[in-house]
């Protein structure tokens, strides 16, 4: 760009002694431009990203529900809602990774840029909608005892010493808090097939699968009840 | 002449039981398969009903019958057909329909049905295209009060995609309105075409 | 001869007070380490092992601590007396855990002398993860106490290495965050039967003593010593 008469005459350059000559009245137009357009460049870009993700909010909810409360269709699609964001993240990766087995968030998570990524998490962990329930109520009291005093005389753990008496985790450790009765059933019930794939990687999956591997099925049913109930 | 008194007398009392059970049978033999086919294997425009969800069509009965579903084929047939039709009337009917074995129409364009399965299956994370199959099972079979859409006829398939983006938005699970308006006119027939092939 | 008391005298036996070195208890010890197997006899190597991996599920992998919703902490490296002291304490609720209630009342004391001979063998490395500014700061109030607060040094009785010795507990490679915990909230979780005093009540005045960021800085450092 030439700072011909014109240009000078628009944008009305001050009247600065150092740049006398046309040669540092270019540089500084030059520079000026550069500064203005990559303004206008990452300005687009904000505006791009926030429209990406969006629509990636709302893709996620088609099957995760309307407000990430999840839905039982023809698989249990889990509650996203008040997850910690560090495992949302962290599942996320895994998927990626195929440290964690399902092709459908394998090809879901792989597209998603970092940014996108954490943002995602954060989005989710805000929403806060009541649970679907619908898990049978007679299995809540037992569900609950084990839930918060583990059965020591069988080895099983507390869950209240990872997952907090009110079952909304910490950290790398899920909430469970309104997670949908058939989800939890069937991942206590399959853990080894899906987590921890990669023997090489061991991950946080590792820390789970005695515990899923002790319980059994109406001790799984019974702490998937109680937790499908809690806010 | 005692024993034809007896039998006589059997017969009337069991005659309700029998009105109960021909009487849905009839009910569907008289009214519905004039539109949706003999075996309620369809007639365009009417989708096939055999082998759907029972849970899917006692809520579609309840919808026409209160008029919330509200596109132009539901306003010309299936407000008038439903006016009568109750909730007892519904639930049988749909357990009928539900018992018959489905037949898949077949009448789909056979190259678009690669890409139908495609985004049936795994779905377009670029273009935020959910897998169908998450809902409604790797077969198109559908579950609980989610519709079985395998082997439905491809003109029905794809004008209801079509008219959850012209704005026809009642009587449709949640995120479907959400679905259909990501989804193009070339993958609309895509997925139209494969389901009316699955079996 | 092995020692093996009536189920009542064993119930008895459990709830004398912690620490108390009587004559015939002793005997047992000696007896004990004279013969390992005897005091193991009524617990199995499998039930040993299940019952410590069911440990390590909290505790984390080889006992070394983990953050869960609470901070959960290292059992490794502990003695074995300062282990047993605490499951009693829990099971007689001088200190209060429920899930620590729970999972030690059904612990027999062969499996407690299995369990406890176990995780003092252990020796992972610490999980760290601590902030890493005030651990000089930390060293100095391990090594020198904090004169002016009347506080002794803590290498005084918990060792130079903090590696604790009987009842006093191990420190080093402790949880950041649990030792932090522990010392801000002594009173609310310890010696909580008063006619029932316990060692607990040695550490309340320190506890008392030292200021928040005094206490990080100790935590800190101890949470890095391996």
């Amino acid at each position: 760009m030439r700072a011909d008469k014109t240009t000078q005459a628009r944008f009305a350059w001050p009247a600065n002694p150092k740049l006398k000559d046309a040669g540092s009245r270019l540089a500084l137009a030059a520079g000026v431009l550069a500064v203005v357009c990559v303004g206008a460049v990452s300005a687009q870009h904000q505006i791009s990203l926030s429209g990406d993700l969006q629509g990636k909010i709302s893709y996620c909810k088609d099957c995760h529900g309307v407000s990430a409360q999840g839905y039982n269709g023809y698989y249990p699609i889990p509650r996203l809602a008040g997850q910690q964001p560090e495992y949302l993240q962290n599942q996320l990766r895994a998927f990626i990774e195929h440290r964690r087995t399902n092709n459908i968030m394998f090809n879901v998570a792989h597209s998603l840029s970092p940014a996108v990524l954490s943002a995602l998490a954060a989005h989710f962990a805000s929403l806060h909608p009541p649970p679907i329930g619908g898990a049978p109520h007679q299995l809540v009291a037992t569900g609950r005892r084990i839930f918060e005093d583990g059965m020591p005389e069988v080895n099983i753990a507390a869950c209240a010493a990872c997952h907090g008496p009110d079952a909304t985790g910490s950290g790398q450790i899920p909430r469970l808090a309104g997670q949908l009765y058939p989800y939890m059933i069937k991942t206590l019930g399959n853990w080894d097939k899906e987590r921890g794939r990669n023997p090489t990687v061991p991950d946080a999956a590792t820390i789970m699968s005695p515990v899923a591997h002790s319980l059994n099925k109406s001790q799984i049913e019974a702490v998937a009840a109680f937790v499908s109930t809690l806010r | 002449m005692r024993n034809n008194g007896a039998s006589l007398a059997i017969l009337i009392m069991l005659c309700p039981l029998f009105a109960v059970t021909v009487h849905a049978e009839n009910l569907a033999v008289r009214n519905c398969t004039w539109c949706h086919g003999g075996s309620a294997s369809g007639y365009p425009p009417a989708p096939a009903l055999a082998g759907q969800r029972p849970q899917y069509v006692e809520k579609q009965l309840a919808y026409f019958h209160a008029r919330t579903r509200d596109n132009p084929f539901a306003r010309q047939y299936m407000w008038g057909a439903a006016r009568n039709i109750d909730a007892e009337s519904a639930r049988n009917l749909a357990l009928y329909f539900a018992s018959l074995p489905p037949r898949a129409a077949s009448d789909g364009v056979p190259n678009l049905v690669g890409i139908g399965r495609t985004i049936y299956q795994e779905g377009m994370p670029e273009a935020n295209i959910v897998a169908c199959l998450v809902c409604h099972g790797p077969n198109a079979e559908g579950v609980r009060d989610i519709p079985r859409l395998g082997g439905l006829d491809y003109s029905y398939l794809k004008r209801r995609l079509e008219q959850w983006n012209q704005g026809y938005h009642a009587a449709v699970g949640p995120p479907m309105i959400s679905i259909a308006s990501k989804l193009s006119d070339d993958q609309i027939e895509a997925l139209a075409s494969y389901l009316s092939f699955v079996k | 001869m092995s020692f093996r008391p009536p189920q009542r005298q064993r119930r008895r036996a459990f709830r004398s007070p912690p620490g108390a070195t009587l004559i015939l208890p002793a005997a047992v010890l000696a007896l004990s380490f004279a013969s390992p197997a005897a005091a193991q006899d009524n617990v199995s190597k499998a039930e040993v092992e299940a019952k410590l991996h069911y440990c390590e599920v909290c505790h984390g992998v080889s006992a070394q601590g983990f953050h869960g919703y609470y901070p959960i902490p290292r059992l490794a490296g502990q003695p074995t007396e300062y282990l047993k002291n605490q499951l009693q304490a829990f099971v007689e609720r001088r200190r209060t855990s429920n899930i620590m209630f729970n999972v030690g009342h059904v612990l027999s004391p062969a499996m407690i002398n299995a369990l406890t001979t176990d995780f003092n063998q252990l020796n992972p490395k610490p999980v760290g993860g601590a902030p890493k500014e005030n651990i000089d700061e930390g060293k100095n109030i391990f090594e020198n106490g904090v004169a002016q607060a009347n506080v002794p040094p803590c290498a005084s009785c918990h060792g130079p290495q903090g590696k604790g010795n009987g009842p006093f507990p191990r420190l080093a490679g402790q949880l950041y965050d649990y030792i932090s915990n522990k010392l801000t909230n002594w009173d609310k979780e310890r010696g909580q039967n008063p006619s029932q005093p316990d060692t607990s009540a040695v550490m309340q005045p320190i506890a008392h003593s030292l200021t928040q960021p005094q206490i990080k800085a100790v935590a800190a450092y101890l949470s890095y010593l391996e």
